[in-house]
């Protein structure tokens, strides 16, 4: 019901016990495809995510000479939820991809120059790919962290250029299969999702509140706090003062989410080859 | 803030928790049950090249020489007397209906109500006769399997710790502020919108995250069920309770309760 659900986060106690700044349990896990170059699977509530990184040899764009790229794409699954079947979940798929590339868009994000290989003619292109396993709200954040800890776990190989008397080169690829260069993920943005329900705003909404809430503030935070981009989604209006407050929370929470994910993957990296995998079965 | 990331953890089967000899038979459509052809076939199963096979999801169950599976998932079949908790989406649009009811019920309104009559195609047509049926005003409302509801004398529950629960047949369950005057009912025409306190949304709130603990762990719901499971969870923080680890203790220990009260 619509009124519940306001005069709920006016007092900081939503339907499930949560606080206005509250997140729902996450779990994350590294490594769970083997035949990508990097892969991480996210749980949030009921929110399923799984994202896959595969890096390919490509040729840098022509703007961008000394610099690899990224590609996002992704998919919806008819499972994730019925409106997703046919190619109902396109349209949503399409928005967060552009969402992520957005976000990525910037010189910081990814240190680019570390895929290139030779300028102008050869770099490393990473084609991250996210499926929606199970749709439970907030996907935009859970997709977020879970492409971040894909990029974290992403292995290349290392490669050395060779050039022999006639100019001609060649590409090298190191015998040893755990040579390999990993990107650097700290300035690696998450999204932080504010849903104004009544006059406050809520973190982590589920797919009620998601109902209830008229407009969002999505809030492309990184680590050290510094807001990269803000998209409003969402029909209904919101006033300045709202914005500066949910970007203000967004900024606080965005700390704070980066903290716990480095925290995470830190020690599921300690744990070594001895942890056991849960995957899909567990 | 809150904010708790973690690395999943394996879970136990529930049969292993709980110490059980005998593991469930488990199938699912398609499994053959048994290629003894001394069974009846009871709901769920049917036969196919001199075999039992299973037509839904589930667990056999065997009475004697009855051989049935019981799904975990079921549709709701309507059975006459049964309260079941929904929204009116669509009505019967004839001259009468329009005078009368539209004053009181429309499109939208989320309402409890009585089977009154169940058709030959399954479609069930419903009153709200008495007080204790009609709209209903400020709650929360969950979704469970219809399976986990069990049936009881009355499914309209006002427990002790300050909430009331309607308990649907059809799996939806209502919860709602125990209303102070018992003249006013949860039913009637009026829904009371008036503002819950915060003192009463906790409860509510909390009955809630018990209840999803009790069906995830697939425990039939009723009023001692639930209480139990409120009692149990009392020593944690409301938000906790949906924690995988909490949820299996809070579970764990209600269990233990309504054993001893059966035994």
């Amino acid at each position: 019901p619509v009124i519940p659900a306001t005069s709920e986060a006016e007092e900081d106690l939503r339907v499930d016990g949560r606080g206005c700044e509250d997140y729902r349990c996450v779990e994350v896990e590294t490594d769970v495809v083997s035949n990508t170059s990097g892969s991480a699977r996210v749980k949030l509530g009921h929110t399923d995510i799984l994202v896959g990184v595969k890096a390919e040899m490509g040729t840098p764009k022509l703007e961008k000479p000394n610099e690899g790229y990224l590609e996002f794409f992704v998919d919806c699954s008819a499972s994730a939820t019925p409106e997703f079947e046919g190619r109902g979940g396109d349209d949503l798929g399409t928005e967060i991809a552009n969402t992520l590339y957005r976000i990525f868009n910037n010189k910081s994000s990814v240190d680019l120059k570390t895929l290139c290989i030779s300028p102008r003619e050869h770099c490393w292109v990473l084609y991250v790919d996210v499926l929606l396993l199970e749709c439970g709200g907030n996907l935009f954040d859970a997709i977020s962290i879970a492409v971040k800890a894909a990029l974290f776990n992403t292995r290349i190989p290392r490669v050395r250029v060779l050039e022999d008397e006639e100019g001609s080169k060649d590409i090298e690829l190191s015998d040893d299969p755990y040579d390999c260069i990993r990107l650097s993920v700290e300035n690696v943005p998450c999204i932080v999702t504010l849903c104004k329900i009544g006059c406050r705003h809520v973190v982590d909404a589920t797919l009620q509140e998601e109902a209830c809430s008229l407009a969002s503030l999505l809030v492309s935070v990184t680590s050290k706090g510094v807001v990269t981009c803000m998209r409003k989604v969402g029909k209904g209006s919101l006033d300045p003062e709202s914005i500066f407050e949910m970007m203000e929370t967004g900024k606080r929470v965005g700390k704070v989410l980066h903290a716990s994910l480095q925290s995470v993957l830190h020690k599921e990296e300690s744990l070594g080859p001895k942890r056991q995998k849960v995957g899909f079965l567990g | 803030m809150a904010m708790e990331m973690r690395l999943p953890v394996a879970r136990k089967p529930l049969s292993e928790r709980l110490g059980r000899d005998t593991k469930k038979h488990l199938v699912v459509p398609g499994d053959t049950i048994t290629t003894d052809t001394g069974f009846m076939r009871g709901h769920g199963t049917y036969m196919g090249e001199e075999k039992l096979i299973a037509s839904v999801a589930g667990s056999v169950e065997r009475v004697n020489k009855l051989i049935c599976v019981k799904a975990l998932k079921t549709r709701y079949i309507g059975e006459v007397g049964d309260i079941v908790v929904g929204r009116i989406t669509e009505r019967r649009r004839s001259a009468e209906d329009e005078l009368a009811m539209r004053g009181f019920l429309q499109e939208g309104d989320l309402i409890s109500a009585e089977v009154q009559a169940v058709f030959s195609d399954g479609a069930v047509s419903l009153h709200t006769r008495s007080l204790k049926y009609g709209k209903l005003g400020q709650g929360v409302l969950v979704q469970v399997s219809p399976s986990l509801v069990r049936r009881q004398k009355t499914h309209l529950h006002d427990l002790p710790c300050g909430a009331s629960v309607i308990l649907g047949n059809n799996g939806f369950i209502w919860i709602y502020p125990t209303p102070e005057h018992k003249e006013e009912e949860a039913g009637g025409f009026i829904a009371n919108l008036e503002p819950v306190s915060l003192a009463d949304r906790e409860v509510i709130s909390r009955l809630r995250n018990c209840i999803i603990s009790l069906v995830t762990q697939r425990m039939m719901l009723y009023d001692t069920s639930i209480l139990y499971c409120y009692e149990a969870s009392l020593p944690h923080q409301i938000k906790d309770i949906l924690k995988p680890e909490i949820m299996e203790e809070i579970v764990m220990e209600t269990r233990q309760r309504l054993l001893e009260q059966e035994g």
